[in-house]
């Protein structure tokens, strides 16, 4: 036996010895551990560079991208047995400009094996109605309309040449909770059976998303540049959510 | 005796102190500051949730409403556009007048019983009374600046990071409890003590003149379905003809609705005596004025409030005895108290 053998010998032993473990494991879920989502911002496939990169969008209109910022809010997890967790005060703002926003650690998840996860895209009605709002939801971050008041969900800003706007402008600001202008969406994935976030309390697994910020401009309808530059609110900002509600988000990989 | 305190209460203090830096001396407030709903006032709207009504937090927010150095230029404070003497409207300004002389496009309303409101500005586009400055102070045309430079600002600049200690237990200023100190000023402005609300509550020993009863009379029957009472508004929005087509589209650019082209939010009348001039834009500056829009200058703008329109005339009809009439009673809204209430005043 050379040593290569050996090692692939001995990784076998340590596997089949930790997934009989696992079999045998009593999970107590008042024992509580914590988790990380992290967001890989994108656009269609390659990373985000914002102002000096060019990317073509669905219709084939070229941009490029100078604010990406996001919210995601009211996180849930199911567990293999339907019952589901509801993360208290779960609010994140993601800002592409800021990569210590991109890693979002929770805490104080009861132990479990949970299979899904779905959260909002944005900010539920009940805080877009609130008083004075802090941390995340700050107004002073930038993300918060004060003649109709409420939270942007989703905004992206850069330059097009197909844009008919001043200094070739794209001004995406997507909000509002009021029918038929309700842009409040909300996003889930299941993760494979075989491999369920397992929140223990000695361990902090991690959740990976792509957050992909061509898919403001198709998914349900391509975006053309020369027609739709501008929106903050209304019927536009409808079209650009349901876009985005189709894969703005897509689930990679858990790290247990 | 049922004389009831239905407004802030006063209690005399004891020994006034005096918190000093170099530059100013602030002085706290010494009276017990509370919220009371009035007999005659339905429930409030706004109830001090998660922001406790103190008087740590009350004078602190008086403080920010006053100062100007809040603003982009530092010549403009809250109080600039929003004057007591004229139920904090902004007297004889059409429209509000903010930073580097600039002109806004609306006129600055009045502020009081704003515990009662839901919607706030004359298209209802702010849903939260904590949340209304915010406009004001990032406005280019209003105090133009941002909440980042304010609180960074109040941050650095003493006594503030202390009044923020005393009042919310951290010196750390944030956006959060800057507005909820302002809100703690705004929402306890209550004004109910007018000569009607006296009548109201206690008629055996306060009444009307003939004129305001006959105004009063007149009142109920053409005005007060909209300006209902006791606020003198129902908080509804619609429009009472000022304009063919009007250019402001009011509550249309918050519902996107060309049903609501051309509506506003029926405003109150209290202390209208006070608070020319009047209407969204500031284009009559007086009574008389608004009483003949309503007798003659009623247009048939597209959204026009259907009680305006009576078979071939527009608007409500009245008889120069009837406006005088109608005038004397809107007269008896004033509310002296609340006018010069030293509780909200600069000093
Ligand atoms: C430049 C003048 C100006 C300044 C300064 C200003 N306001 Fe105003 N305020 C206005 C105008 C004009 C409106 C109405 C806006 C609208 O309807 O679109 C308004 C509306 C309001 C309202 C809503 C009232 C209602 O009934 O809807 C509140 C509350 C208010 N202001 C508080 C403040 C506070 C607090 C500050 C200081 C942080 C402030 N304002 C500074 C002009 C001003
Ligand atoms: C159909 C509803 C309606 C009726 C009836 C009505 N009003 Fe009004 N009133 C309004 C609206 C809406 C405004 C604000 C319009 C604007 O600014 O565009 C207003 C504004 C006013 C103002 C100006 C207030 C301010 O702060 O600028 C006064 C004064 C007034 N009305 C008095 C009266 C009187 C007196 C009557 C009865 C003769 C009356 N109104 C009947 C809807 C109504």
């Amino acid at each position: 036996m050379n040593i290569k053998n050996i090692s692939i010998l001995l990784f076998t032993l340590l596997t089949l010895g930790f997934t009989s473990c696992k079999k045998d494991e009593v999970i107590n879920s008042k024992e509580k551990g914590s988790f990380t989502i992290e967001f890989e911002n994108e656009v269609n496939g390659t990373p985000l560079v914002l102002n000096t990169q060019n990317y073509i969008n669905a219709n084939g209109d070229s941009f490029n991208i100078s604010v990406f910022k996001y919210y995601v809010s009211n996180i849930k997890l199911t567990k293999t047995d339907g019952t589901i967790y509801s993360l208290p005060e779960s609010y994140i703002l993601v800002d592409a400009s800021k990569p210590s926003s991109f890693l979002n650690i929770f805490k104080d998840i009861p132990s479990g094996d949970y299979t899904k996860i779905s959260f909002i895209i944005g900010v539920d009605k009940e805080r877009n109605l609130a008083g004075a709002q802090t941390g995340a939801l700050d107004p002073a971050l930038g993300m918060f309309w004060t003649w109709n008041s409420g939270y942007i969900f989703v905004k992206l800003e850069g330059t097009s040449p197909q844009s008919t706007a001043t200094n070739k402008a794209l001004t995406f600001h997507i909000g509002g909770i009021v029918d038929p202008n309700n842009t409040i969406r909300t996003f889930s994935t299941d993760f494979s059976t075989g491999n369920p976030l397992r929140i223990r309390a000695d361990k902090s697994p991690q959740i990976h998303f792509t957050a992909n910020a061509g898919s403001l401009f198709t998914g349900k309808q391509n975006i053309s540049f020369a027609n739709l530059n501008f929106t903050m609110g209304g019927a536009n900002s409808v079209l650009i959510a349901d876009n985005y509600a189709v894969n703005l988000f897509e689930f990679e990989h858990i790290h247990n | 005796m049922r004389h009831l305190k239905i407004y802030l209460i006063l209690i005399t203090s004891i020994g006034l102190l005096y918190a000093c830096s170099k530059t100013e001396v602030i002085k706290p407030q010494t009276e017990e500051i509370r919220f009371v709903v009035p007999t005659n006032f339905p429930d409030a709207v706004y109830k001090f949730e998660g922001n406790t009504l103190t008087n740590t937090g009350f004078s602190l927010g008086k403080k920010l409403f006053y100062d100007v150095r809040l603003s982009a230029d530092k010549t403009i404070s809250c109080g600039s556009c929003h004057q007591q003497f004229a139920g904090f409207a902004n007297l004889d300004h059409k429209v509000s007048h903010g930073v580097n002389n600039c002109l806004g496009k609306r006129n600055a309303p009045v502020l009081f019983n704003l515990a009662w409101q839901k919607e706030f500005f004359w298209d209802g586009g702010a849903k939260n009374l904590e949340i209304v400055p915010i406009n004001a102070i990032t406005d280019v045309c209003e105090m133009g600046t941002d909440l980042n430079t304010i609180v960074s600002f109040l941050n650095t600049t003493s006594p503030y990071p202390q009044l923020f200690k005393d009042a919310f237990g951290t010196e750390i200023v944030n956006s959060q409890n800057l507005l909820k100190a302002l809100a703690q000023f705004t929402a306890t402005m209550v004004s109910a003590n007018s000569k009607y609300d006296k009548v109201m509550r206690n008629p055996q020993q306060n009444s009307f003149t003939a004129d305001e009863q006959q105004g009063y009379q007149l009142f109920k029957e053409k005005c007060a379905s909209c300006h209902s009472e006791p606020l003198f508004t129902n908080l509804n929005y619609t429009s009472n003809g000022l304009d063919l087509n009007s250019i402001d589209e009011g509550r249309k650019v918050i519902t996107g609705l060309s049903s609501d082209k051309g509506k506003f939010r029926i405003p109150t009348l209290r202390n209208i005596e006070l608070s020319s001039p009047y209407m969204h834009d500031g284009r009559f500056n007086s009574l008389e004025k608004v009483l003949e829009h309503y007798n003659s200058g009623v247009q048939h703008s597209e959204n026009l409030d259907p009680s305006l329109i009576k078979s071939s005339q527009l608007g409500i009809p009245l008889s120069s005895i009837q406006k005088q009439q109608l005038i004397s009673f809107l007269k008896t809204l004033t509310d002296d108290e609340f006018i010069k209430n030293k509780i909200f005043n600069e000093n």
